[in-house]
């Protein structure tokens, strides 16, 4: 049909040509098929056309094969459902077809009312979805979504009436027999659902007004269901609690369902009882490692929605009281034997203080309880992925003070002391690459803000991380030491990096000290010779970082004309040749005391763009290359002789 | 075939199945929540305990300021703690044949039944479950017997006294039954009646019938019980566990085909999964160890704490509690953990392989010779040299009621550092807690029950197939505090026959068929005569002879005897009466043919019926009325006996004789 573009644009099917027609004839004929493989695959090649043209001939395909698809819905069970919504979806969002002027609504509402709930939920997303679809189409779509949830709310009501989700006419016609024939059903339509929706709520054309209150309801009620603590009292909210109980899969699902809806505010009962089942959860010995760690992140998500007092930034007083009783079921999480759980309650941890840990409500509740000790002893747990997390808390429970109970007078800050030199021992000793990393990151964070542990001597910091890091196995330990690199390098020099320049502030210049100290510090913390050393190494995102901080480094530097250049002196020479070494792969010899002129020196012969060019190719530029082709087949024909047994 | 239930308790059965000519009961479960309404025996004087006030009627009364004590605003009995027995009148339990024991657990009462009521058969048992119930026994004696108390109370249980006291008490049963604890020499005599018996060894009773204990993967040496004869299989199921603890799993193949099941002993926390509560547990004790407090864990000395030491032992390096003492506290501390190790037979998989191994099956003897665990026959002596804290204890008596147990609660109760965690179900911790209070100390609730839950039982009960399935009237309905959760109760076609505390259950089930076997030269007479294909008669002339519930058909003792003879069984041994018998018919009389021979006779004006069960063949102007049944036919004339002979010859032509 492309082929055809510069002629008219064929709005008459006749015009086309006698192969376009005789695969017309052909999809024609699949879709009059009983057989629902064929009608599968002419909705498929439908799909594919609408979803991938939207030249106006697809209109006149749609207003002759509309008939026969509608036909599809009049089939009991409708075959190929699945093929049948894409197909409808992909229509209804070609820009090429006006939807009104082709039935497609009318095609859309029957579908919707034909399909089974599980089909037809997907459908009914993709119509939410759509920019411009009538109203009455996005109430029928929005209600076939609510459903399920509105069977639940229903099942389980204290008394009769509409459940609060669907209107009562509706409500009405809703019968829980849709979710109680079989548990796989039940649970697999529940989850979609739950899913669905969660997908729709941060979309700006979500339905309006959005029935919050009973969604969360819906969420509560459904976990409570699957911990058996609901009290149902009709016949079928019993039958849905044994369906549901002990069930993975929707307490997971509810649970990020729940997370979600913290977006919008909800009535304070449900509130309050949307807390109540999250602590039910979070306390359960029954919550396997993944709901638990769920049931976190909804309480934080919850936690961060929840309403402040005018004025003033700390916690309400709600929110602390149910703080108060969270931090003895954390307390409790951190001791457990699963490492997974110790290892999300971590996390739940590091999130609460980066986001509370400067409130006084926060620090002293958290201050009067035993996690922060707990987190201490976790930085030597047998479990790598969970000494990572503790290095994480502990750096963001000392960034913020929280390390300490309140120390006596006659020890300030020894423990905090004690917690750089445990940090330090992890990064040298650790088996494991994750605890190194976590470790890493927070020394680099540390430095950024400042920290108290650091400022005392930032120097020794510094010069004592770089060499630890630089001999670290793990690449990216070494490339989060470049980082801390630059931040530093950033304190002595001020910004080196472009800043956003739509930043609503500029970036504060840190106050650089004249130029020479600041390359006579970097000089003294060795960090030169570490650059230089990863400007070499093996794994390419080290080395690129490297290089750009060197090119950095050097446009910060060219400006200034403060400092000689002693380029032929035999320090330069000396120290171009050991580079020269190490880019061999010899990096036994170091490189010594350097001074800031050599540096420089160094650094404007080299030629860091050509090697920035180097590395941005990608790993197998080599291996691409037609002379890469040449010494493979060379080394073929080298070794065949010797291979002759090989049979291929 | 008759059920006598004697326990009320579900997970501590005693019943006694009335089953062909054999009387037998099933566990005898002692209930020790009687002890729960006793003050606690402490093992050093206690100020407090000694000094609590009478308890005085509503009016003023004082009469029962001896025997009651008021604690914490509960009344306590101040005597040697007493127990519940199994009801004893409602059968006669010196006519009981056998006692089949499953486990440990359910043999608690057996010396009050063989000691007391005359009986004189015998027990089964395996040998784990004989080894490790007498440790429990022995403890429980050495806990009782090392505590003498003077008072024994006895007023309170006046049934006009009772009715005034505040609850529990005034709703305590049967409390005129109630027994102080047995002796040792009693446990040792009882003991002595138990034969020891194997998984799947079939024990012949009688010759009636046959009973075979299989594994129920519960406890060491733990078992259900097969019953059976011939023709009637009754399977008990009691305490059994389908989780991967230490024991051999549960055999379940064997309890298919069952005609009768009877389900005992399920999981008494159906709401708790043993793993969460093992998570529960260890996480529990390592924060209060961590915070430098204490753990105490009341328990039993062998069982679950088998499985807690083997999770500790690789939890407690991860936790960094390596250097904390966990202390074993028992007085037959030493020979449980001993025993545990030589059952190799009763072990696991796992566990048995490790036996071919230089290593023992539990890790607790690492534990031991690591100087992690240390165990002593009682907190005298050794242990309080060696004593050292922040610790872990483990210590019996669950109850709270005796045993080292009770000097803990009384050391430790006062600080909010200690923690006293619940892992054994048997007894509500608040009602064990009660005499203590008020507590400082932290309480946890763990229940660590690997019994079967429901939803094992449905899938048990779907895979066995039983006919009919009898139970604890508990497990037909939802507990009474979740009568939401219909999950919590057995849900079977046809549905389950509940049972109570002395109840008498007609099971329904009837014996319909009896194995005899016939002598060969008997069957060498036999000249079977093929009356359809495949299927061939003979009729037998022989003796019954029935001994020891074995029947034998022997030739008759007169060689010359004309046929018949008895198919039923009898008891007697006389020579059986040899009238000359009419021959045996077979065959059926097709109706058409039948009418069609009737009037090549001459009758005419034949008409048929179809009736329910065959039809009726009238002959109007004879008057009479042929009735053809599918077992029997009837003539009925008026008077004609040429007729009826006619007739009947006429009918025997389409029958087969012999």
């Amino acid at each position: 049909m492309r082929g055809l573009a510069e002629g008219p644009p064929g709005l008459q099917a006749d015009d086309w040509p006698p192969c376009a027609q005789k695969i017309v004839g052909h999809i024609e004929e699949s879709l009059r098929s009983t057989a629902t493989p064929q009608i599968t695959q002419a909705l498929n090649v439908l799909t594919t056309t609408f979803s991938h043209c939207h030249d106006p001939w697809t209109q006149v395909l749609w207003v002759q094969l509309h008939p026969l698809v509608a036909a599809l819905l009049q089939k009991d069970p409708v075959p190929a459902a699945h093929s049948l919504v894409d197909l409808l979806l992909s229509v209804a969002r070609s820009p090429g077809l006006s939807s009104s002027s082709c039935g497609l609504w009318e095609t859309l509402a029957q579908t919707l009312s034909h399909l089974s709930p599980t089909q037809a939920g997907l459908l009914a997303l993709g119509i939410l979805k759509l920019q411009d679809c009538p109203q009455a189409l996005r109430a029928q779509a929005f209600a076939v979504l609510l459903q399920p949830l509105a069977c639940v709310l229903q099942a389980t009501a204290q008394g009769p009436g509409p459940s609060g989700l669907l209107d009562s006419t509706a409500a009405d016609s809703v019968t829980a027999d849709m979710l109680l024939p079989s548990k796989a059903a039940c649970v697999g339509l529940l989850c979609q659902t739950l899913v669905h929706l969660e997908l729709l709520l941060p979309l700006p054309q979500r339905p309006c007004p959005w029935p919050q209150a009973p969604l969360l309801g819906a969420a509560v009620t459904l976990l409570q269901l699957c911990r058996g603590s609901g009290s149902p009292a009709s016949d079928a909210g019993r039958q849905l609690c044994a369906l549901l109980l002990g069930c993975v899969r929707v307490q997971r699902a509810a649970l990020d369902f729940l997370g979600t809806l913290s977006q919008e505010t909800g009535p304070p009962e449900l509130v309050t009882q949307v807390f109540a089942v999250l602590l039910e959860y979070l306390r359960s010995p029954d919550s396997s490692p993944t709901v638990l760690k769920k049931a976190f992140q909804a309480t934080f998500r919850w936690l961060l929605s929840s309403p402040r007092t005018p004025g003033c930034s700390d916690l309400d007083s709600h929110t602390l009281l149910f703080l108060r009783e969270l931090l003895p079921v954390l307390q409790k999480r951190l001791c457990s034997p699963c490492w997974e759980v110790r290892d999300s309650g971590l996390e739940f941890l590091t999130q609460m203080t980066r986001r509370w840990g400067g409130q006084a409500g926060f620090r002293h509740a958290l201050l009067a309880s035993e996690v922060p000790r707990l987190t201490e002893q976790l930085l030597r747990d047998p479990e790598s992925y969970v000494r990572a997390s503790a290095v994480t808390a502990m750096g963001q429970l000392s960034s913020q003070g929280l390390c300490v109970p309140p120390a006596g007078p006659e020890h300030p800050g020894s423990q905090q002391k004690s917690l750089l030199g445990e940090l330090l021992h992890i990064l040298s000793t650790d088996s494991e690459g994750f605890p190194r990393r976590a470790v890493m990151q927070v020394f680099t964070q540390w430095l950024r803000d400042s920290h108290a542990d650091v400022v005392g001597d930032t120097e020794q910091f510094v010069a004592g991380v770089l060499q630890v890091a630089g001999q670290d196995l793990d690449w990216e330990v070494r490339a989060q030491g470049l980082e801390l690199a630059l931040v530093f390098l950033e304190q002595m020099l001020g910004p080196l990096r472009s800043h956003c320049p739509y930043a609503v502030t500029p970036p504060v210049a840190a106050p650089a000290g004249p130029l020479t100290q600041a390359l006579q510090s970097l000089c003294r913390v060795r960090l030169f010779e570490f650059a230089f050393r990863a400007l070499f190494d093996c794994d390419r995102p080290v080395a690129q970082k490297s290089c750009d901080l060197l090119l950095l480094l050097r446009a910060k530097t060219a400006s200034s004309s403060s400092l000689q250049e002693p380029r032929s002196s035999p320090d330069v020479a000396s120290v171009e040749a050991a580079l020269q070494r190490w880019r061999a792969g010899d990096q036994a010899q170091p490189l010594g005391d350097l001074e800031p002129e050599v540096v420089l020196a160094v650094l404007r012969s080299m030629d860091l763009e050509g090697l920035r060019g180097a590395l941005a190719e990608s790993s197998d530029h080599v291996e691409k290359s037609p002379q890469s082709l040449l010494q493979d087949m060379l080394a073929t024909v080298g070794i065949l002789g010797e291979n002759e047994a090989d049979c291929y | 075939m008759k059920l006598y239930c004697l326990s009320g308790h579900p997970t501590l059965p005693c019943n006694v199945l009335k089953f062909k000519s054999t009387t037998i009961m099933l566990d005898c479960g002692l209930d020790m929540t009687s002890t729960l309404n006793f003050l606690p025996l402490p093992l050093v004087q206690s100020p407090r305990l000694s000094n609590l006030p009478g308890w005085s009627l509503k009016d003023g009364s004082a009469f029962l300021d001896k025997e009651l004590k008021e604690c914490s605003g509960h009344v306590f009995v101040d005597s040697v703690p007493e127990f519940c027995l199994p009801e004893t009148e409602l059968i006669d339990l010196s006519t009981v044949d056998v006692i089949l024991i499953s486990n440990y657990h359910c043999m608690m009462a057996l010396p009050y039944i063989t000691e007391h009521t005359g009986f004189t058969g015998t027990v089964y048992a395996t040998e784990p479950t004989v080894q490790i119930g007498r440790l429990l026994m022995e403890e429980l004696v050495n806990f009782i017997e090392r505590v003498p108390k003077a008072q024994s109370a006895s007023l309170w249980k006046n049934k006009d006294i009772q009715r005034l006291l505040p609850s529990p008490l005034k709703d305590a049963v049967e409390v005129s039954t109630w027994r102080r604890c047995y002796t040792m020499q009693e446990v040792n005599s009882a003991l002595s009646k138990i034969q020891l018996v194997g998984y799947s060894q079939k024990i012949e009773l009688f010759g009636a019938v046959q009973v075979t204990p299989l594994s129920s993967g519960y406890a060491l040496g733990s078992s259900n019980w097969i019953i059976q004869s011939h023709y009637e299989k009754v399977s008990y199921v009691s305490g059994s566990s389908l989780l991967t603890t230490h024991p051999q799993p549960m055999d379940q193949a064997s309890l298919k085909n069952s005609d009768v099941l009877i389900l005992t002993g399920l999981t008494q926390i159906p709401t708790a999964n043993p793993d969460g509560m093992v998570g529960e547990f260890c996480s529990n004790l390592a924060l209060t160890v961590r915070n430098g407090g204490n753990v105490l864990v009341p328990c039993y000395p062998s069982g679950v704490i088998y499985d807690l030491l083997e999770c500790l032992y690789q939890y407690i390096d991860s936790a960094g509690l390596s250097n904390i003492p966990f202390y074993f506290i028992s007085p037959v501390a030493n020979s449980s953990l001993e025993f545990s190790q030589i059952f190799a037979e009763w072990l696991c998989h796992n566990k048995q392989t490790k036996v071919y191994l230089p290593e023992p099956p539990f890790p607790h003897a690492e534990l031991i010779q690591t100087n992690k665990l240390k165990h002593y026959p009682s907190l005298h002596g050794d242990f309080s040299s060696d004593f050292r804290q922040p610790c872990v204890v483990f210590t019996g008596h669950p109850s709270l009621r005796f045993g080292d147990v009770v000097h803990f609660m009384e050391l430790w109760g006062k600080s909010s550092l200690n923690t006293v965690i619940f892992t054994e179900p048997d007894f509500s911790y608040l009602e064990a807690l009660a005499p203590y209070q008020p507590l400082a100390m932290k309480c946890i609730y763990c229940p660590i029950d690997t019994r079967l839950n429901f939803i094992q039982v449905s899938k048990l009960l779907k895979e066995v197939q039983p006919l009919h399935v009898v139970c604890p009237e508990q497990y037909t309905q939802p507990p009474p505090a979740q009568s939401h959760r219909m999950d919590l109760m057995i849900d079977c076609q046809p549905p389950a026959m509940s049972y109570r505390r002395a109840e008498v259950l007609a099971l329904p089930f009837k014996r319909r068929y009896e194995k005899i076997e016939i002598m060969p030269e008997l069957a060498d007479a036999l000249v079977p005569m093929e009356i359809k294909p495949g299927i061939s008669l003979a009729t037998v002339s022989a003796v019954l002879h029935t001994k020891d519930n074995k029947h034998v058909l022997q030739p008759p003792p007169r060689p010359a005897q004309p046929i018949g003879g008895k198919k039923r069984k009898r008891a007697s041994e006389d020579i059986p009466d040899c009238k000359v018998l009419k021959p045996l018919l077979s065959g059926s009389i097709p109706v058409e043919q039948f009418v069609q021979t009737l009037e090549k006779h001459g009758f005419s004006d034949i008409k048929v019926e179809d009736t329910a069960k065959g039809h009726i063949v009238l002959l109007q102007e004879a008057e009479t009325l042929i009735q053809i049944e599918e077992d029997s036919t009837h003539i009925i004339c008026d008077n004609d006996e040429m007729l009826r002979v006619r007739l009947r010859d006429l009918v025997l032509k389409f029958l087969q004789k012999f």
